[in-house]
């Protein structure tokens, strides 16, 4: 009865364990493995211009609703100058200031930001704006249009293109020819279409890109008109008309704003330089997960600070180090002090490495054995002679971080990190069990104890069963699904096969 | 390797995680083990089932009546200073006599001669904690010290020989003689050296011994053979043995006796969790032989007829031969 009901609850855990981790893995697409890796961009912009007598300001407008792609990370490299992010009526702004500068300046802004179709334009519904002024004869030619139009469309969308597609006619009419003649530049083409679409009362932007490829040197930001169709922005290419945005395409700045602003300097040039990398995954869950709101998100441990990923990201793997632990005990029958003391010591040696781990380790028993034998002819009581050994334990670290640090071993220096209190009630347990059993069964619970901390530690160790359990952390129910089926385990343990040999075949 | 578990199987051999899983979890709830772990409260309980135990001389229960030793054994030669909660015979003093000279230093068994305060450090240190199984405050038992029986002189080394039988819900299932040797320091128990003898459950014979999970003939220090030596009083002892579950309600105990020169087998102590090495003292399966009791189970079986029983089902299947080396 009792033994259905364990496979009951582990068969319960595992389910739901793996069931979880389905969903993430199949559906909300986390990487399974560490090595999966994302395409980066990176674009630098670098701003060139000759610094005027006085103090210089730079103002440059930087990606901030990036539909299609999410920000990694930016920073800037500029020499002298204070630099700062603001928010101004165009979107986000760098800043970089200084008081005096000589000769030409150079100031470099590099964002990278990868691919993600599930980012959506997280952008307000904009009001509706007001009718612009124009003055006549643009007025009329404006209003005529807008009125053709309307005739020949249904909704925004339709609306939209049915304007491109008569601003883009090769024999235009009249109207339209008046009011694109004045337009030099795309930039300038696509403003007057936002003028004739705010005339419709429809909310439309210029947004300005970057059409990405890998290896640019110099990338032209290209102009692209958007329009909120009062649910969604949509976006269309001013020239053809077609509702897309081109591949790869990076929206760096929107509105009529230039994209530059210098005080106090002059010749201005920015160019832009584009970068393709692969990425690791993983890095870009972790930003992708600090930026999301997503409510599977708000679960994973990525949401947490980066900090306290770290701490949990060694705590996750404690139970497989317990698992191992179970495995090591329950079922092979090796013999070792205390129920996690091994595990822990697995734990130090992730700071020092197995090699360094297990000679300090051993260094450090041995010393603490021996004073605690000495410390035995003192005849103390338990709790001041344990208290006692740890002082001692304290102290001998302290020496060893001295020592290999005069000799140049940094290794010792980490010796600091191993927990103290363990080494102490390690060296007790095994003093005790010298005293009591002889020092041969001391020598092998405490080799038990060190294979049981070595094989934990390779478990611990494994970088992809850590990416597997931190991004997972539901996984854990599997462990703990497979320690309580352990916990029924009642076959015999590996090395009682050798210990009742004497009774085999009789 | 993995081939001898099919043959361990079917020997019925018992192994730790089956021991703990299936018997000691099942048949013996936490809440009794006071009964067995404190050695104070095993002797009351024993006491008022007028079984029979060493004599309790007195207890010390906490450092301020340490001083109150001399008085406990000031008309006692030899006795037996331990800890109530001590693990494998560890913490143990046993007093034989007093120095000719001076009644407050005293003659261990060893021969060696200690000296009042000695004493008292050491009951100080079993107050501390220093020989229970958690570490935690203890109380000092001064007992009667046995005078054991010469029956297992020729095969012990110093220290105490002692009786332990394994008794699966009040049926005796197994037994042991614990020979102490050179190298168990005096101590009965099996992992620090001692020897191990299986017992003709039908008769209270030895039979062959085991060292280190290898099966000895000889006593390591003595020389002298193991087998075939008659336990006295052998249904006494099954019978308390078999009284020993009904005291401690233990569905799986192990029943520690010795057997005194004067006063006959008296209940040393009983363990709730007891070992595993029986089987290779015994060469026989203890699965087997708790499967049998299963069947044969009864609950309104008197002690007296769960002994009988135990004679009756597990007669040692005899050798018939023992070579002799020459």
């Amino acid at each position: 009865m009792k033994q259905q009901y364990v496979y009951g609850l582990a068969a319960f855990l595992a389910i739901v364990g793996l069931s979880v981790f389905g969903y993430k893995w199949r559906v909300l697409d986390f990487p399974i493995s560490k090595n999966q890796e994302t395409s980066v961009w990176t674009i630098e912009s670098s701003i060139r211009f000759e610094s005027g007598p006085g103090s210089i300001k730079v103002n440059l407008l930087i990606p901030t609703l990036t539909p299609g792609f999410r920000m990694l990370n930016e920073n800037s490299v500029s020499r002298g100058y204070g630099f700062s992010l603001n928010y101004g009526s165009g979107g986000r702004e760098a800043q970089w200031a200084i008081r005096r500068a000589d000769g030409l300046q150079t100031i470099y802004y590099r964002i990278s930001v990868y691919e993600d179709a599930g980012t959506d334009q997280s952008d307000t519904t904009p009001p509706f704006p007001p009718p612009p002024v124009i003055n006549e004869p643009f007025k009329t030619a404006v209003d005529v249009i807008v009125g053709d139009v309307k005739e020949h469309s249904a909704d925004t969308a339709s609306f939209t293109s049915e304007l491109l597609r008569r601003m883009n006619d090769p024999s235009p009419d009249p109207n339209v020819e008046l009011l694109t003649s004045n337009a030099a530049t795309r930039a300038e083409f696509v403003e007057s279409i936002t003028t004739i679409l705010a005339s419709a009362r429809i909310p439309a932007r210029m947004v300005h890109g970057l059409e990405m490829q890998d290896r640019q040197r110099n990338a032209e930001a290209i102009t692209w008109l958007e329009v909120h169709d009062g649910d969604r922005w949509r976006y269309f290419n001013p020239i053809t008309g077609e509702e897309n945005l081109p591949e790869h395409f990076l929206i760096w700045w929107r509105g009529n704003e230039p994209l530059i602003n210098v005080e106090g300097g002059s010749n201005v040039q920015v160019g832009f330089a584009v970068q393709e990398n692969h990425l690791d995954a993983v890095t870009i869950a972790e930003t992708q997960a600090a930026q999301l709101g997503a409510s599977a998100i708000d679960f994973s441990l990525y949401s947490l600070p980066i900090q306290t990923q770290a701490v949990y990201s060694v705590l996750l793997m404690i139970p497989i180090g317990a698992l191992v632990m179970v495995v090591l005990r329950n079922m092979v029958g090796i013999d070792a002090f205390g129920t996690f003391m091994p595990v822990l010591i697995a734990l130090a040696f992730r700071e020092t490495k197995l090699f360094w781990g297990v000679v300090l380790f051993t260094l450090l028993v041995a010393l603490g054995l021996s004073i605690r034998f000495m410390l035995e002819r003192l005849r103390l009581l338990l709790v001041p002679r344990l208290s006692a050994v740890l002082i001692v334990v304290v102290i001998l670290m302290l020496i060893i971080s001295l020592m290999s640090h005069r000799l140049g071993m940094e290794t010792g220096l980490s010796v600091a990190l191993f927990p103290m209190v363990i080494i102490a009630m390690t060296i007790e347990r095994m003093s005790v069990v010298w005293e009591e059993r002889g020092a041969v069964d001391a020598m092998r619970a405490g080799m038990g104890s060190l294979i049981v901390a070595i094989a934990a530690y390779v478990f611990m160790g494994m970088q992809w069963l850590e990416h597997l359990i931190f991004t997972f952390p539901e996984l854990l129910l599997v462990v703990l699904a497979l320690v309580v089926l352990a916990g029924r385990y009642t076959g015999y343990r590996l090395l009682e096969l050798s210990r009742f040999k004497a009774l085999v075949g009789r | 390797m993995f081939a001898a578990a099919p043959k361990l199987r079917e020997a019925g051999v018992l192994g730790l995680n089956e021991r703990n899983c299936e018997f000691i979890m099942r048949f013996n709830p936490r809440r009794l083990y006071p009964r067995v772990d404190d050695k104070v409260i095993t002797k009351e309980l024993a006491l008022n089932a007028g079984m029979a135990v060493p004599e309790l001389y007195g207890v010390i229960r906490n450092h301020g009546e340490a001083h109150e030793f001399a008085t406990i054994v000031a008309e006692r030669d030899s006795f037996v200073v331990k800890p109530a909660r001590g693990s494998g015979g560890n913490g143990i003093l046993v007093v034989t006599g007093r120095s000719h000279r001076k009644r407050s230093t005293y003659r261990l068994a060893s021969g060696v001669l200690i000296s009042e305060a000695e004493i008292r450090y050491h009951i100080s240190n079993i107050i501390g904690g220093q020989y229970s199984l958690s570490g935690n405050p203890d109380k000092a038992l001064i007992e009667y010290c046995v005078h054991f029986d010469p029956v297992f002189a020729e095969v012990s080394y110093q220290g105490v020989p002692d009786v332990r039988i394994i008794v699966y819900r009040g049926y005796p299932a197994m037994a042991m003689v614990r020979l102490p040797t050179r190298a168990s320091d005096g101590k009965a128990n099996l992992h620090q050296g001692a020897v191990g003898a299986g017992v003709d459950m039908s008769l209270g014979e030895t039979l062959t011994g085991v060292l280190d999970n290898d099966i000895v003939d000889e006593h390591p220090d003595t020389g002298a053979l193991i087998a075939g030596l008659l336990i006295p009083q052998w249904d006494f002892i099954l019978q308390s043995a078999a009284r020993g579950y009904d005291v401690t309600e233990l569905g799986y105990l192990g029943v520690d006796m010795v057997i005194d020169r004067d006063l006959g087998p008296l209940i040393l102590e009983m363990n709730a969790r007891p070992g595993l090495n029986i089987q290779i003292a015994n060469c026989t399966g203890l699965a087997t032989r708790i499967a049998h009791i299963d069947e044969i189970h009864d609950p309104d079986a008197k002690p007296a007829a769960r002994a009988r029983a135990a004679r009756r089902e597990f007669a040692a299947e005899r050798q018939t031969s023992i070579a002799f080396d020459i």
